[in-house]
């Protein structure tokens, strides 16, 4: 059987369909004002990559901030449950979720695919994709090229503030006074990391620890999150997709009973 | 929200108390926490900012009554029931159309500091004076030396008053103001331990909207009568199988002052995903006076008023806290972090990994609706549900 999972976060619409614990397909868009509508595009792209009819689908869950306003679907679920089964599902002995998305962040403590205790921090967006995003304008770069240049870095600068608005001032102060780069940058992914292990420490760290959202693909804040716990991090390949995998996997054992 | 037939009852109740205060002769503005029991016995008419706090934040008017504080350089990380309070001083009115001015203020600090600063400017702009009971804090033991402490307070306390009105405090009066306070706190008791229940006939926002009189009207006939009656009506309740939630599922327990301007929110919220808050940490601190002793008052009085939950040690708090949730049997703890109240948020990360069962946190102020977020809220709180 097919059934689909679709992930409407703050920034990004994820769509997974799954068909006999395969992915068939997945896509991922950026979020319009209109929820439902964005959530009906991104399902029907990906219904297009996988090439099957709508009728095919029978189960759909819907995850992420806007999960609520998804209506076509069968039934809502959290972020925080669908991480929990999606990495589980990807990597079967992970037990700690670092989830950063774009406004907010998760440590999610996991014990055979489900949730025993979680923490976010949703309340500033210190420690969130959005703080990255501020940081590459002030830089002049590309999002995604911050985590490659932090690799290149020797040493970091400290970027001694925790408020994104703060920390954008000091790092253009760090600029216009002709520090490198690449370690003001990494010096920002070590910003994000420290606030992240903070939250971790909160709930305990336990291997396998998996790191999923956007974020996971910035190298330079997978290995400062590594330096800082003093152990490996696992990030599947697709890490934003992994929200929308856990509902679509929840819609199949839905139609399973 | 199947709200109880009391609720009516108590809003006229309420109503009456508020305008009683205007008539009255000698009026004392007082903190939730304080020996009340000397004021009703010495015809002092009390009034509490901190239930008109709450009140303010029911009506969704906690940011409006703030900012005339605000502007005025209190900052909005102080108390918003102090914010409020203020606030409406400088505004000259309220919900219930300002607050009686007072004669003198009654400030105990066995709940928090911030009150003692907040009736020191209550002092200065009313120019009126105020009487600070200092309570140490009991780490651990209540030791003699603070239990004397506060008695010789407390005896000072009534010679102040005295000397203020001009008449003696007459001690069987006081006697018999006890009797009726221990009797509203006992039946106050017999209600919230009704959600022992399964299902439960009530919710802890049943109990949030009917506390008011075990607040402010705690020594009186009044409150006797209500929590009688509030008491009768879950009887009935059970009798007749009426529960607060239909297919109750969860049983939770609720940690902090409410979230007055989303109870409604809250309440549907958790009915509709078959989950009862069955009990709750703030209104179960008001069951605690029963140890008052006719026969040696002002020292139990003393004993009583000195170990109020939020002056007691962190163990302490777990100790209480798990003893509430063996006996309402609940399956998690919903605690609210309180941007307003420093005292009862502070230790809650730390407590949290002392209970008996899991526990979820969401942030939120009492009063000030800025600091809601209701996604991020129904999120944490959807996914507990989801775990349990
Ligand atoms: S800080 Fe807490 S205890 Fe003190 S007045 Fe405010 S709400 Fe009450």
């Amino acid at each position: 059987m097919i059934s689909a999972g679709i992930d409407i976060g703050s920034l990004t619409a994820k769509c997974v369909l799954l068909s006999d614990s395969k992915i068939l397909a997945y896509k991922v868009t950026r979020v319009k004002p209109k929820i439902e509508e964005t959530a009906r595009e991104v399902f029907e792209e990906t219904l297009k990559i996988a090439n099957v009819r709508r009728e095919e689908v029978l189960s759909v869950f819907s995850t992420g901030y806007g999960r609520s306003r998804v209506e076509f679907a069968d039934k809502a679920i959290t972020e925080i449950t669908c991480h929990a089964v999606g990495a589980s599902f990807l990597i079967p002995s992970v037990r700690t979720v670092i989830d950063i998305g774009g406004q907010d962040s998760k440590v999610i403590s996991v014990e055979n695919g489900r949730v025993v205790e979680f923490v976010m921090n949703d309340k500033c967006s210190a420690g969130t994709g959005r703080f990255l995003e501020v940081m590459a304008n002030a830089l002049h770069l590309k999002l995604e090229e911050l985590g490659s240049i932090a690799m290149k870095a020797e040493k970091k600068i400290t970027i001694s503030s925790t408020c994104t608005v703060f920390a954008e001032s000091e790092v253009i102060s760090y600029l216009s006074s002709g520090e490198k780069i690449e370690e003001i940058v990494a010096g920002i992914c070590d910003a994000i990391a420290s606030r992240i292990v903070a939250m971790a420490t909160r709930v305990g760290v336990r291997e396998d620890v998996v790191l999923t959202g956007g974020v996971a693909k910035n190298l330079g804040v997978k290995k400062a999150i590594e330096e800082k716990l003093g152990i490996p991090v696992k990030v599947p390949e697709e890490p934003q997709i992994v929200g929308a995998l856990g509902a679509a996997v929840l819609a199949s054992r839905k139609k399973n009973i | 929200m199947k709200r109880l037939k009391v609720a009516e009852k108590m809003r006229n109740l309420m109503a009456g108390y508020y305008m009683l205060g205007h008539q009255a002769k000698v009026r004392a503005w007082v903190t939730s926490g304080a020996p009340v029991e000397i004021l009703y016995a010495m015809d002092v008419y009390p009034v509490y900012p901190e239930n008109h706090g709450a009140l303010i934040g029911a009506a969704k008017l906690g940011s409006y009554y703030s900012d005339f504080s605000e502007k005025r350089g209190f900052s909005r990380d102080l108390c918003s029931y102090a914010r409020c309070d203020i606030g409406c001083v400088f505004a000259g009115t309220s919900p219930v159309g300002g607050l009686p001015k007072p004669s003198f203020l009654f400030a105990c600090n066995n709940i928090c500091n911030t009150v003692v600063k907040w009736y020191e400017i209550l002092s200065r702009i009313f120019k009126v004076p105020l009487f600070v009971l200092d309570v140490p804090f009991v780490r651990k033991e209540l030791k003699e030396s603070h239990l004397r402490y506060v008695e010789d307070q407390l005896i000072d306390f009534i010679k102040f008053v005295e000397k203020l009105i001009g008449m003696q405090m007459d001690d069987s009066k006081l006697r018999e103001v006890a009797m009726k306070s221990i009797e509203a706190v006992k039946l106050y008791g017999e209600c919230l331990r009704m959600s022992k229940n399964r299902p439960s006939p009530m919710t802890c926002f049943d109990a949030f909207i009917n506390m008011a009189p075990i607040v402010c009207l705690r020594g009186t006939d009044y409150a006797v009568s209500f929590y009688k009656e509030m008491k009768e009506e879950l009887e009935d309740r059970v009798k007749n199988r009426i529960y607060a939630v239909e297919n109750e599922k969860f049983r939770l327990l609720w940690d902090n002052i409410p979230v007055w301007y989303r109870l409604r929110w809250l309440s549907d919220f958790f009915a509709s995903r078959n989950a009862c808050l069955v009990a709750d940490t703030y209104t179960n601190a008001w069951t605690g006076f029963g140890e008052l002793r006719s026969s040696d008052l002002i020292s139990s009085l003393a004993e009583v008023y000195t170990v109020s939950y939020l002056n007691i040690g962190l163990e302490r708090m777990v100790e209480i806290i798990n003893g509430l949730i063996e006996f309402y049997e609940v399956d998690g703890v919903v605690m609210h972090s309180n941007r307003s109240c420093k005292p009862y948020s502070f230790g809650q990360y730390e407590i949290q990994k002392k209970l008996s069962v899991p526990s979820v946190i969401i942030e939120a102020d009492m009063v000030d609706e800025r600091a809601f977020s209701e996604a991020q809220v129904a999120t944490r709180l959807e996914a507990f549900l989801e775990m349990l």
